[in-house]
């Protein structure tokens, strides 16, 4: 019973790790187009940016993702997101980004922000252009500055994804849901918290193995 | 003619008037003291040299081009300013050294960067030089070591080594020893009277009245956005004319 039960959860883990992996290859970019753009001198686009990231943060992730998924269908008429396991996934992922993308966005900012305007000024009377101040002087002190609270938000993301169960999104707490009905035993559905530590276990020691790297400067 | 032209310089920040109007000149390989109180816009003015503020009026010449003009309102481009900032070099109070490379790569980053955009391959010469400059500032066995690792005055020391790899014409510095401890600042001040001697031309903006008076050729007292006096330092330390730079320096010699 046990190794049916764990290859069900394994499959069910499957699309919690993708949809996991998946949100961070696109939001952690798009926190940084979102940053930039929050912080631009273009006084509308950044009014329009950080209008976005206060809905975003100041309501719940588990209404974003009904919003998002019938959202378009009441508005529009039409589900955009297409039939099936398919179109949940897409429309829990593009949840996931979009609340993921604001939160990185926010401490990408702080990170910037952190970074003393000396040494800026520093790059500035040596003579390296605006470029090369990121690249070569501000960029790695600001990695190092933020992998702390984004290591953090990396970590929750994995549990958040539990709520895309809420869209139907075949996830491990889904898989595990399932035996209740089918096998009237519920102990499948304790045993995906196994999943989840085993996981976050490994990003906690991936995360201070990046820590370690970056210590040898403060 | 002089090395740097530096005529009616104006700077306000908002309201505030900070240099009301500011002329001077040095020459070559001479070292210039500027003193005065805090707020009576030194660090304001070293800055304006170095393009890091941009003045409301005046001009700057160094050897006689033109690197600023209040009365152009024409937009310089970034590149355009970046070559004209590197007449000068400046070295800040608080060392500003970038803490994830090392001593040595301090100084070599910015050269090697100069280099790889104008396509000279001599990355070994670059290294070389620094090495030669962190042994002139006595720390030839901190060349791997970074900032962290080191006391302040080690570290305004790699600063100073930082800002001669690049050759300015005039090397500012901007209270060079005030974030130090009293006995961290000899060491730091040795230095630079070193680079006096051997006709290094700055501009030094300290509050180290003795070091003024010995280092410099020329001394410059600022009070409120003016240059009230200046001349030889036996002028303005022994013989002031006027009455708020007696004011100053009896304030000093109080201490």
């Amino acid at each position: 019973m046990l190794g049916e039960v764990t290859l069900a959860l394994l499959e069910g883990f499957w699309i919690t790790f993708k949809l996991f992996a998946l949100t961070l290859v696109f939001a952690l970019p798009l926190g940084l187009v979102i940053c930039f753009a929050a912080a631009s001198r273009f006084k509308v686009l950044s009014a329009v940016m950080n209008f976005i990231i206060w809905i975003i943060r100041g309501t719940p992730l588990l209404l974003q993702l009904l919003i998002v998924y019938y959202g378009p269908g009441i508005l529009l008429g039409s589900n955009i997101w297409g039939g099936g396991d398919a179109g949940r996934f897409t429309a829990a992922l593009v949840s996931f980004v979009i609340n993921y993308a604001c939160y990185f966005a926010v401490i990408y900012r702080g990170g910037i922000q952190s970074v003393p305007q000396g040494q800026y000024e520093a790059g500035k009377v040596l003579g390296l252009n605006n470029h090369q101040i990121f690249r070569k002087i501000v960029l790695l002190q600001v990695i190092k500055r933020i992998i702390p609270p984004i290591s953090n938000e990396i970590i929750t993301l994995v549990k958040d994804t539990s709520l895309a169960r809420v869209i139907a999104v075949y996830e491990v707490i889904w898989a595990g849901q399932t035996f209740i009905k089918s096998a009237g035993i519920i102990w499948p559905l304790f045993y995906t918290g196994v999943f989840y530590l085993v996981f976050s276990a490994f990003l906690t020691w991936l995360f201070n193995h990046i820590e370690k790297k970056l210590s040898y400067f403060e | 003619m002089a090395l740097l032209e530096v005529n009616n310089i104006k700077k306000s920040f908002g309201k505030t008037e900070v240099l009301k109007d500011i002329s001077f000149s040095m020459e070559k390989g001479e070292a210039v003291s500027i003193i005065g109180s805090s707020g009576s816009g030194k660090t304001t003015l070293l800055r304006c040299l170095n393009f890091l503020e941009t003045p409301d009026a005046g001009t700057i010449r160094v050897g006689g081009e033109v690197l600023f003009d209040g009365s152009d309102k024409t937009r310089k481009s970034d590149e355009e300013i970046r070559r004209r900032r590197l007449h000068f070099g400046l070295v800040f109070q608080n060392f500003n050294l970038f803490p994830q490379y090392t001593a040595l790569e301090n100084i070599t980053l910015a050269p090697k960067l100069a280099a790889k955009a104008a396509g000279v391959k001599n990355d070994e010469q670059i290294v070389e030089t620094a090495r030669s400059l962190l042994a002139q500032m006595g720390l030839s066995n901190r060349a791997d070591n970074y900032p962290h690792q080191l006391s302040g005055g080690q570290q305004q020391r790699v600063a100073i080594a930082r800002a001669l790899a690049l050759h300015p014409d005039i090397l500012c510095f901007d209270e060079p020893t005030s974030a130090l401890d009293p006995e961290l600042t000899g060491e730091v001040l040795r230095v630079i009277r070193e680079l006096a001697e051997n006709h290094t031309t700055m501009i030094i903006v300290t509050h180290e009245m003795k070091f003024a008076h010995d280092v410099a050729d020329k001394v410059i007292f600022m009070d409120d956005g003016y240059i009230l006096e200046q001349g030889t330092p036996e002028d303005v330390f022994e013989h002031p004319h006027e009455e708020r730079t007696r004011q100053f320096l009896s304030s000093y010699s109080k201490k």
